[in-house]
């Protein structure tokens, strides 16, 4: 069985500026993975290689088996999704939740779209009565479900995760997290999640790979995360300022 | 303990909207002294609100009313706005959730500290800048002297907090309310700044009003918690006491956060019909 995703010495760069340095690391299908670290160590930037979004990279990235491209092509993106970090600001203000799902659809040519996007809207927890509406009508939760149904609509089978519960409230943030392991099982999906909240990770994914200037300082199973037992300075650091005691 | 600080007794705070009136913080009482009290509550639980109110920061339409809102003796609701300047900043400081849009991006860190303190002490302009490098220095800041002449910008997020903590703390007020302090911040500079704030709260005698949606942070930097749902307070309690919280919301809060051992399948989520939440 191939991976997901492989990622073989990628340096990505935006204009002059190298973000990334050497990130190797192999995501098998069906697998949960999460790239942790703080703000500017690259791990975004990493998911926006993969989505075709940083297209100035350099290295290997191979989805499904296939190299990748470096622009955006219709292939890789009906394979690949992505969900943004902030519910508010990624979906457009002026159309309906049926708009904004039936849309990838369109582009797609893809039939019966009715069908589908009731069949999604009820997959991912939201009555029927919110599809003719539009964002601002929605609690940030609902919000966050509309941006996981859009990315879902095409069937991919990769799923990119930018801090998908970080702008969220607790209670809200744990059904998000529910709706996310069940329709992983339910659709045998590969998500990678970009994060920088620990226990979230302990919750949700199988591995994770621990991310500082731009490189990766250790790769590690939930496990060992769950145990503490970090190797790397960094990452021990980082388990104990997300309150872990070792 | 001494006389309280701070005394809030059936505090109400409303908006007029299509449908009339509504309350955002519903009749909360409380006390503060010179300890770290935490308020921690979802979004839309009032807890900012009851933030705002104490320094009467909310502006008309929106309308605070309480039997009694006393900071030191003083009836904070009697004050004439003139008379609140004179109080914000001086005795009752504020730090804000996002350094991004708090800070004026025309204005070099160091002036705008610097304004902090003259606005309320009449001081010679030597004195002012060794007082600014010397809070730059007490808030971590390496080179407080470089630092002092760039711009918000230039700065990062974490450093960006730090320079409004300095700001806030360099009138020495005799409280300091904390709106969401670390929210904007990476979790490894989130316990910097928390370590910072605490250190000067100690060392200076100072009230802390902690607000914040993270329980166990709170749990961590406060002596006190209360627990805000829908404009009420549901629950006060010890910090330490948290884990035997006995309100089913706060219980609710606690069971849906992921642990960083986390070996259950699914999340209990609360059930929100109960208390007419989004």
């Amino acid at each position: 069985m191939t991976d997901a995703i492989i990622l073989s010495d990628l340096s990505i760069s935006y204009g002059e500026t190298q973000i990334t340095h050497d990130i190797s690391l192999s995501i098998a299908k069906g697998e949960s993975f999460a790239l942790v670290g703080e703000s500017g160590s690259g791990k975004t930037t990493v998911l926006r290689a993969i989505a075709g979004l940083a297209p100035q990279w350099t290295g290997d990235i191979s989805l499904l088996g296939k190299p990748r491209t470096h622009g955006i092509d219709s292939n890789s993106v009906r394979e690949t999704q992505m969900v943004f970090q902030d519910p508010y600001g990624s979906l457009h203000p002026r159309k309906t939740i049926d708009t904004v799902l039936s849309e990838p659809l369109a582009i797609h040519g893809i039939g019966n779209r009715g069908e589908r996007v009731e069949a999604m809207l009820q997959a991912v927890g939201l009555d029927r009565r919110f599809r003719f509406r539009y964002p601002h009508q929605l609690s940030g939760g609902q919000r966050q479900r509309v941006a996981i149904a859009r990315a879902l609509m095409l069937e991919p089978k990769v799923l990119l995760l930018d801090e998908p519960t970080s702008a969220l409230d607790v209670s809200v943030q744990a059904e998000i997290l529910n709706l996310l392991k069940r329709l992983q099982r339910e659709q045998n999906l590969t998500y990678l999640m970009v994060t920088h909240n620990l226990p979230v990770v302990a919750f949700l994914c199988d591995r994770l790979a621990v991310m500082r200037h731009g490189r990766i300082v250790e790769v590690a199973t939930a496990a060992r995360l769950r145990e503490g037992s970090f190797t790397d300075p960094y990452s021990r650091e980082l388990y104990a300022a997300s309150g872990g005691s070792h | 303990m001494s006389a309280p600080l701070l005394e809030v007794e059936n505090l109400r705070v409303s908006f007029p909207t299509h449908q009339g009136r509504v309350e955002v913080v519903k009749g909360i009482s409380f006390s503060l002294g010179r300890e770290r009290l935490g308020i921690v509550g979802e979004s839309g639980s009032g807890k900012s609100m009851t933030g705002r109110s104490i320094l009467r920061l909310i502006r008309s339409p929106g309308r605070v009313a309480a039997d009694k809102l006393n900071f030191n003796g003083i009836d904070l609701l009697a004050q004439s706005e003139k008379q609140m300047r004179a109080i914000r900043g001086a005795r009752i400081s504020m730090v804000m959730q996002d350094p991004k849009f708090s800070l004026n991006p025309v204005m070099t860190v160091g002036d705008q500290i610097a304004e902090a303190l003259r606005v309320h002490e009449k001081i010679s302009g030597r004195e002012v800048r060794d007082r600014v490098i010397a809070m730059l220095e007490a808030v971590r800041i390496n080179d407080p002297a470089r630092v002092a002449k760039l711009y918000p910008h230039e700065v990062s997020g974490g450093m960006g907090q730090r320079i409004m903590i300095a700001m806030m703390l360099i009138p020495e007020p005799d409280l300091l309310i904390a709106d969401e302090p670390t929210s904007a911040l990476d979790v490894s500079v989130q316990a910097q700044v928390l370590d910072i704030i605490d250190d000067l709260i100690r060392t200076k005698g100072m009230g802390l009003l902690l607000i914040s949606h993270d329980l166990n942070l709170v749990s961590r930097y406060c002596d006190r918690i209360l627990v805000m749902n829908a404009g009420q307070v549901v629950e006060s309690c010890a910090a330490g006491e948290l884990s035997n919280a006995t309100h089913p919301y706060t219980r609710g809060l606690l069971a849906a956060m992921p642990r960083l051992n986390e070996t259950r399948d699914q999340l209990p989520v609360l059930d929100r019909t109960s208390w007419g939440g989004t």
